[in-house]
């Protein structure tokens, strides 16, 4: 033993040392066949857990083509090649002290408007988003404008028709149903 | 034997032609013998093309991989059960599947149809019989499925391994049955748009028809949403995915379909609307095919890519423009035989459920396609994704729930004050009551507030329904109140049948909800390491990893993880989550490596456990865990659902119709008759 290290402090460091080593084998010990198990993955991260930059990754579309954000695509596809780039991409820019709306830009640069889970409201995109909408109150006026000139057409046609039918239980519509069923023909 | 398959198409080619020749010569000129010709054409082309499905099953159970569709999607160690479902896993399959199922709907329309609607019977052989000619030309011309390779492989490529699930077996062909189905109501309505019969009796001819449509596309649908959740991974079961929506268009016009046909039925009104509606479900089926096999909606650009999508485009323009032009040509025969009489009456509000039913099936359509118009029109990529769908679709959804409980409160012809502040006093309450007791127990979550809520009030309206009906069968006949709502049940299932379709409609809208408080989180755990997570029920779950193991299986290659999970650190059992590595029979491995999800499920939460991989080939694994509350109710909404659809559409006991309306021959409406007065 050199000087300056005892005999017990050599041996303390050194079970403890074998005692890592056989803590690390037994409790991840390789498994049989690796590659059956897919690509390898790398330690989660706190930032790939952060969850603000699960919710801008949520905004952001994967280019696989698979139609998911990036992180959903990340965390689902793990044969996808381009959402890990791209999350490392995000946190590479968040690292670089960009803001949220400052990562989002910059994709939209790279990508283009495709990059974005979200519609952007605004220009010929505002039409996505309202076409439906105004397509719908316009036929729900228009049905409105046809109802009334129903009813009214009804009112002239019929204008000794009662005001309402007289409120019947279910009983008795069960019984008027089963007379106009006797009738012939 | 695929020789003998590929003849058959062939044969099939020329006997759909005949029948479809026969059919409409036959109906235009009254010639018997032609007509009886037609018929027995769809029994033939039914025979040819059976010959064909018979021909492929046979050359996939046989492993015969010097048919390219078979060694393209199967192989040797494919279990059985993904023989079968083989048929349809890709396109060439799905086409001969498509046609087969639809000869044998025509066939049984000839059989089954009685001779009250025999002057229909012509055109509607002649329709069925072109349909099926398409797709058979399709796949003689574009996608042959038994195309020869020139060499024969030891193995076959294998299954795409998210294809390798129940569900997969199941939705493909529920959804094509869907599909399929509606032909046969459209060939009606072309049939009665021909003869310028265009009173009631067609609709009443396929009224099973429409209810059997819509079972099946409700089923495809649901084993379709089930089959993303378990299988893909990503946790969720709808994705505004192009295939999805293009599921959802016809669905969509099939309900409104199934509740404007009552109006016709009771009032003799919307004869325009009902036709204009199964004539578009028709086009909807036809065009979402289109969509989802042409490739058009990856890119304008990827349209080239398949042959087929040229096909279909030509048939949806063809069989648009024709329907259209005999549509408009009828307009003027087409004349109601009531008129509305107030604008708060059942006709008004079914009407405007028909109205967003119909916007939403718009709404959806237009989702789906401006990605192509923005790169038409602008030259811009861009994406409409679920968040775009949800902010467009979402209120639309919340107002057709809302409708779905006033409908049925309010009166046919006409809602006295009265009447109506009766009728909504119930419900409204419920729905008030429910909304408070959210809003005190801290729910904040608008949409989930109105989605509950208004869930709460359909459902008042549902249950108040059935203990009106009850108490006065109680009353009339002296019916324990259990018995007198099976009695309800019996002798009315559309009406009921259709409450009871609300209802799960209701838990549908309650576990699309739930997903508005998902939680989630990724961890990388050594076995023994635990992972915890608090759910929006207020619990904290603990995933303890207890280690990774290895095995082969039939077909593939596991590498499982073992989780053991405590609630609140009380254990409630264990998870399980793989890796899937494919083979052949040969041991060479054919897809990349898929996951399977753990998922133990319960009324509350889902917990959705995803192995990512592993680190460094070790037992150190990455996880992702998910939280999905209230996933359950969309299975159990889902079954509910079917359930209704079924009780509406069990023979017997539903609303009959009558002759002798001095209007049209049929009458505008229909009694029930009663079993202790037949």
């Amino acid at each position: 033993m050199t000087a300056g290290v005892s005999r017990r402090e050599f041996f303390v460091v050194a079970i403890g040392a074998a005692g890592a080593v056989l803590q690390d084998t037994t409790s991840v010990g390789q498994v049989y066949d690796p590659e059956r198990a897919g690509r390898a993955q790398a330690p989660v991260t706190a930032a790939d857990n952060d969850k603000n930059v699960q919710a801008l990754e949520k905004r952001l579309r994967c280019s696989c083509g698979c139609g998911l954000d990036i992180y959903t695509c990340r965390t689902t596809d793990f044969t996808c090649t381009y959402s890990p780039a791209l999350h490392k991409q995000v946190l590479a820019m968040l690292g670089d002290g960009k803001s949220a709306q400052e990562v989002i830009d910059a994709f939209v640069a790279q990508y283009g408007q495709v990059a974005l889970m979200s519609l952007p409201r605004r220009g010929f995109n505002l039409l996505g988003y309202f076409v439906p909408g105004v397509a719908l109150l316009v036929a729900a006026l228009g049905l409105v404008w046809m109802l009334k000139r129903w009813t009214r057409e009804s009112g002239a046609a019929a204008p000794v028709m009662p005001a309402a039918p007289p409120d019947a239980s279910p009983a008795e519509l069960e019984q008027l149903r089963r007379e106009l069923d006797r009738l012939p023909g | 034997m695929t020789l003998l398959g590929y003849f058959s198409l062939w044969l099939a080619l020329v006997v759909g032609l005949w029948g479809a020749i026969t059919g409409f010569v036959g109906g235009a000129q009254g010639r018997a013998d032609l007509q009886q010709s037609a018929r027995h054409a769809t029994f033939a082309l039914f025979g040819a093309l059976l010959i064909a499905v018979i021909s492929l099953e046979v050359a996939i159970f046989r492993h015969d991989f010097s048919v390219q569709y078979v060694a393209s999607r199967t192989s040797r160690n494919l279990p059985t059960f993904y023989l079968w479902s083989a048929l349809y896993s890709g396109q060439e399959g799905s086409l001969l599947f498509w046609a087969a199922v639809l000869s044998l709907f025509a066939a049984l329309t000839q059989l089954l149809t009685g001779g009250r609607y025999r002057a229909y019977l012509p055109y509607v052989a002649a329709v069925t019989s072109l349909v099926t000619t398409f797709f058979v030309s399709v796949m003689l011309f574009a996608a042959n499925p038994f195309q020869r390779l020139a060499f024969t492989p030891m193995d076959g490529q294998g299954m795409n391994p998210q294809l390798q699930n129940p569900g997969m077996v199941f939705h493909p062909p529920m959804l094509y049955l869907g599909y399929i189905s509606i032909t046969i109501p459209f060939a009606f309505a072309i049939a009665a748009l021909l003869t310028k019969k265009l009173d009631t009796e067609w609709m009443v001819a396929v009224r099973k028809w429409t209810i059997v449509s819509w079972l099946f596309l409700s089923i495809g649908l649901l084993i379709g949403m089930w089959w993303a959740y378990v299988e893909l991974g990503w946790g969720g079961y709808w994705a505004w995915d192009p295939v999805e929506n293009a599921a959802l268009l016809p669905w969509l016009v099939m309900t409104a379909y199934l509740h404007s046909v009552m109006i016709q039925e009771k009032r003799g009104m919307l004869k325009k609307w009902n036709l204009a509606l199964i004539l578009g479900a028709w086009v909807l089926s036809i065009f979402g095919t289109f969509l989802t096999r042409s490739g058009v909606i990856a890119s304008v650009h990827s349209f080239t890519e398949s042959p087929v999508g040229y096909y279909f485009l030509f048939f949806l323009v063809a069989a648009t423009t024709a329907t259209t032009i005999l549509y408009v040509i009828r307009l003027p025969l087409l004349q109601a035989e009531a008129t509305l009489e107030s604008m708060v009456s059942r006709e008004a509000s079914f009407l405007f459920n028909n109205l967003l039913l119909i916007g939403l099936a718009f709404s959806v359509l237009w989702g789906t396609l401006f990605p192509i118009i923005s790169e038409a029109v602008m030259g811009v990529k861009i994406t409409y994704g679920p968040p775009t769908f949800n902010f467009v679709n979402i209120p639309l959804g919340m107002t057709l729930l809302l409708l779905t409980g006033i409908g049925p409160l309010i009166a046919w012809r006409r809602a006295s004050t009265a009447n109506l502040k009766r009728q909504f006093a119930v419900p409204v309450t419920t729905g008030v009551f429910a909304l408070l007791i959210l809003l005190v127990a801290g729910m904040r979550d608008r949409w989930a507030l109105l989605a509950f809520s208004i869930g709460a009030f359909v459902v008042g309206t549902v249950v108040q329904e059935f203990a009106r009906g009850a108490r006065a069968r109680n009353r009339q006949y002296g019916e324990a109140l259990p018995l007198a709502v099976l009695q309800l049940l019996s002798r009315n299932r559309r009406r009921y049948g259709g409450y009871i379709v609300h209802i799960g409609i209701v838990l549908l809208f309650v576990g699309f909800a739930g997903m508005a408080f998902k939680t989630e989180t990724e961890a990388t755990l050594r076995p023994g390491e635990s992972a915890q997570l608090r759910g929006r029920d207020g619990h904290v779950y603990t995933f303890t990893h207890l280690g990774i193991s290895q095995y082969n299986a039939l077909n593939r290659q596991v590498t499982a993880a073992l989780l053991d999970v405590r609630r609140d650190g009380k254990d409630i059992g264990r998870l399980r989550t793989e890796k899937r590595q494919h083979v052949d029979a040969l041991g060479n491995r054919t897809f990349e490596p898929s996951t399977e999800v753990g998922i133990m499920s319960g009324l509350r939460v889902d917990l959705y456990v995803v192995l990512a991989g592993l680190v460094n080939g070790t037992e150190q694994a990455v996880f992702r865990f998910t939280i999905n509350p209230l996933v359950w109710w969309v299975w159990f909404g889902g079954f509910v659902l079917v359930i209704g659809g079924l009780i509406v559409l069990w023979p017997g006991g539903a609303p009959v119709a009558v002759k002798g309306s001095p209007a049209s021959g049929v009458q505008a409406g229909y009694a029930v008759k009663l079993e202790a007065e037949r």
